[in-house]
């Protein structure tokens, strides 16, 4: 059947630190939060993009929801300022230590708690989180269809959306019926147009700052949810250890001038590229 | 309810089987005697294939292949491999359940583990069992900044492991093994349709064994000629950063880094590229890096093996005419 009227559109944003300026507590494999600010997960900068178009097509409001710290705040009005209608966000003590499993049933709940959706979007991957998973796991739980690494949106009516997602080998083109969750990658496109996140107007930006953030904590959401899904006693997994990726680095060899073109054909030799 | 053995979901939405499929056999036999119990391999598949890909799951490593038919235009449908590996799991009740962690295998798996309820853990770069006897996996977070070592409390646990940190086992195909049809009820309804494919992919970087990359040290779009060339001498895939695909210089399966492919070829020439924290997760574990910058502080000398100083298009020109001499190693 048919449904009418404007659409109802999620986005899923993640306040995630700039990793490039951001130091890391070794001990908790965490990040050090007082070390940097908090901003929108660049991936999901495309999916609020994606959803303005959404609700220039078709009317509607834009709600977004990030389970998060109280400092986060700045974030969501950054996507308010950005163009999203409705910010929430959801904090809580019993919310904190929560891993993938987690994030996405507290997710998930609000989203009922919205009551009614016709799409979720949300980004490919967070750059702190880093597991491409929380789109996916939000899906299940609410029981609708979902694509990932999606880089085009063909086209959209109210009852269904056709993508094209790349599986690895291949983009294939997928038709979903609406409400559905859609995880968006970069480049992307909508229809015909290049989607590029910019920044806000200082208008749009002074007008978040008067913006109302509502702010949801566990009780909350506890006649849609199990509240003792939530957080770190609703995660499965556990982090035993963890250390610098990158700290041991390469010593490299540095070579310059004449040198250069030599030492370049005697490493692909020793390489076994060339002979 | 006892947990045993491991299942790895055998990727198959073309057709064909993913090779990282087969490195998560040849790593779940490895760690098979401190599981206990067998190897189980869960694959959708064709009529026309279901045999051919048995035998190839037995080869690498499986003892029991779950075979889920279904008619050809399904094979793309995601809805219809994750009720297989939710099947799958509650057939074998596994202790550990890999799956490659491809674009495709990061969709299907977290939907299971929501499903089931169990934890999972992203983009493993190993899995391991400890002294206690539990099943531990090591992961990148953080752009690739931190190695963290996760265990999963319920069970199975569940990973995508990344494709190609695992080397590809021997394949046996006199090994015994046994291959189970499985039935799956394929509903009508159409939440999920796959229309096409609207793109193969030409370029694999994921299994390049030399690349040559570029960044912003290359000046114009019709620049990038020479270089190409140059990874032709070499016999090598040309790569990008972020930004040359952000110009429209080169196409997105192209790109290097935490948004794009992460890689790991035998040698990695970086051509005029910086460095960036979100490069370097794509390209660090390559096994020999060379880069060739002017600025010898740039950020990537701490993550190469060799360090040109210098100009790219000055050493490309030089090093096409000084290869002109020698054979490439095919
Ligand atoms: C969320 C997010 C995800 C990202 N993902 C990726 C990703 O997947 N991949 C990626 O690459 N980037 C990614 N980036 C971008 C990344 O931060 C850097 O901006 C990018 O990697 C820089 O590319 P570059 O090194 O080519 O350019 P630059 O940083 O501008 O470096 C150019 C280098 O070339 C050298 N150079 C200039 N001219 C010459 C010459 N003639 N000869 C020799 N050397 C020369 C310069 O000294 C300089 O070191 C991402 C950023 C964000 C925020
Ligand atoms: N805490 C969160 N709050 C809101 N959205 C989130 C949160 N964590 C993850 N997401 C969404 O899920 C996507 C994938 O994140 P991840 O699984 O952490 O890589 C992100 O791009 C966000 O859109």
């Amino acid at each position: 059947m048919p449904r009418w009227g404007a659409l109802n559109i999620v986005v899923l944003i993640k306040p995630a630190p700039d990793i490039t300026k951001a130091k890391f507590d070794i001990e908790r494999g965490t990040v050090d939060r007082s070390s940097t600010t908090l901003e929108i997960n660049p991936f999901d900068l495309y999916a609020i993009e994606v959803a303005k178009r959404i609700k220039r097509l078709f009317g509607g409001t834009i709600t977004s929801l990030s389970m998060a710290p109280p400092h986060a705040e700045p974030a969501l009005r950054d996507a308010i300022a950005r163009g999203v209608d409705r910010a929430i966000l959801l904090s809580d003590k019993r919310f904190a230590g929560a891993d993938t499993l987690a994030t996405s049933y507290t997710l998930a709940a609000a989203i009922r708690k919205l009551g009614s959706f016709d799409i979720i979007l949300c980004g490919e991957k967070s750059v702190d989180g880093d597991t491409a998973h929380v789109g996916p796991e939000v899906a299940e739980h609410l029981k609708i269809p979902h694509i990932s690494f999606v880089i085009r949106v063909v086209d959209i009516t109210r009852d269904r959306i056709i993508v094209e997602a790349d599986y690895g080998d291949a983009y294939y083109t997928v038709d979903l019926k609406l409400p559905a969750l859609i995880a968006l990658s970069r480049p992307v496109i909508f229809k015909e147009e290049f989607v590029e996140p910019s920044m806000p107007k200082i208008s749009d930006v002074l007008r978040a700052k008067r913006a109302k953030i509502e702010v949801w904590n566990a009780d909350y959401l506890s006649d849609v949810a199990d509240v003792g899904r939530f957080g770190l006693a609703g995660s499965p997994t556990r982090v035993v250890k963890a250390y610098y990726a990158l700290e041991k680095g390469r010593m490299a060899r540095f070579v310059k001038g004449d040198e250069s073109i030599i030492t370049l054909l005697n490493t692909l030799k020793e390489l076994g590229v060339i002979q | 309810m006892s947990w045993r053995g491991i299942l790895v979901y055998a990727e198959n939405y073309s057709g064909s089987i993913h090779r990282a499929s087969f490195e998560l056999l040849g790593k779940a036999r490895g760690l098979l005697p401190k599981i206990g119990g067998v190897l189980h391999a869960a694959i959708v598949t064709s009529e026309e294939n279901a045999e051919k890909h048995s035998k190839e799951l037995i080869a690498f490593g499986a003892d029991e292949v779950l075979e889920y038919i279904v008619k050809e235009r399904f094979l793309p449908n995601p809805v219809v491999h994750r009720n297989a590996l939710i099947d799958a799991i509650s057939y074998a009740k596994p202790k550990l359940v890999l799956v490659p962690a491809t674009p495709w295998g990061r969709s299907i798996a977290p939907r299971v583990a929501a499903a089931i309820r169990t934890g999972i853990t992203a983009d493993c770069l190993d899995v391991y069992v400890d002294d206690a006897g539990d099943i531990v996996q090591v992961r990148p977070a953080f752009t690739g900044n931190i190695i963290a070592h996760i265990k999963t409390l319920t069970s199975p646990v569940m990973a995508t492991v990344r494709p190609g940190v695992f080397p590809l086992p021997q394949p046996d195909y006199s090994r015994k093994g046994e291959a189970i049809a499985k039935n799956l009820s394929l509903s009508e309804d159409d939440d999920v349709r796959v229309v096409g494919v609207s793109k193969r992919k030409t370029v694999k970087l994921s299994e390049a064994t030399i690349i040559v990359s570029i960044g912003k040290g290359v000046r114009s779009k019709e620049d990038i000629k020479l270089f190409e060339e140059l990874a032709k001498a070499l016999n090598a895939q040309l790569a990008c950063s972020r930004p040359l695909v952000d110009m429209g210089w080169m196409e997105r399966d192209r790109q290097v880094g935490f948004s794009g492919n992460i890689v790991r070829p035998r040698l990695y020439i970086a051509l005029g590229i910086s460095g960036a924290p979100q490069h370097i997760a794509g390209m660090k574990d390559s096994q020999y890096i060379i880069a060739v910058n002017t600025d010898p502080s740039a950020p990537i000398a701490k993550y190469c093996d060799l360090f040109v100083v210098g100009d790219i298009y000055d050493i490309a020109k030089k090093l096409l005419q000084a290869l002109e001499g020698f054979k490439e190693v095919k």
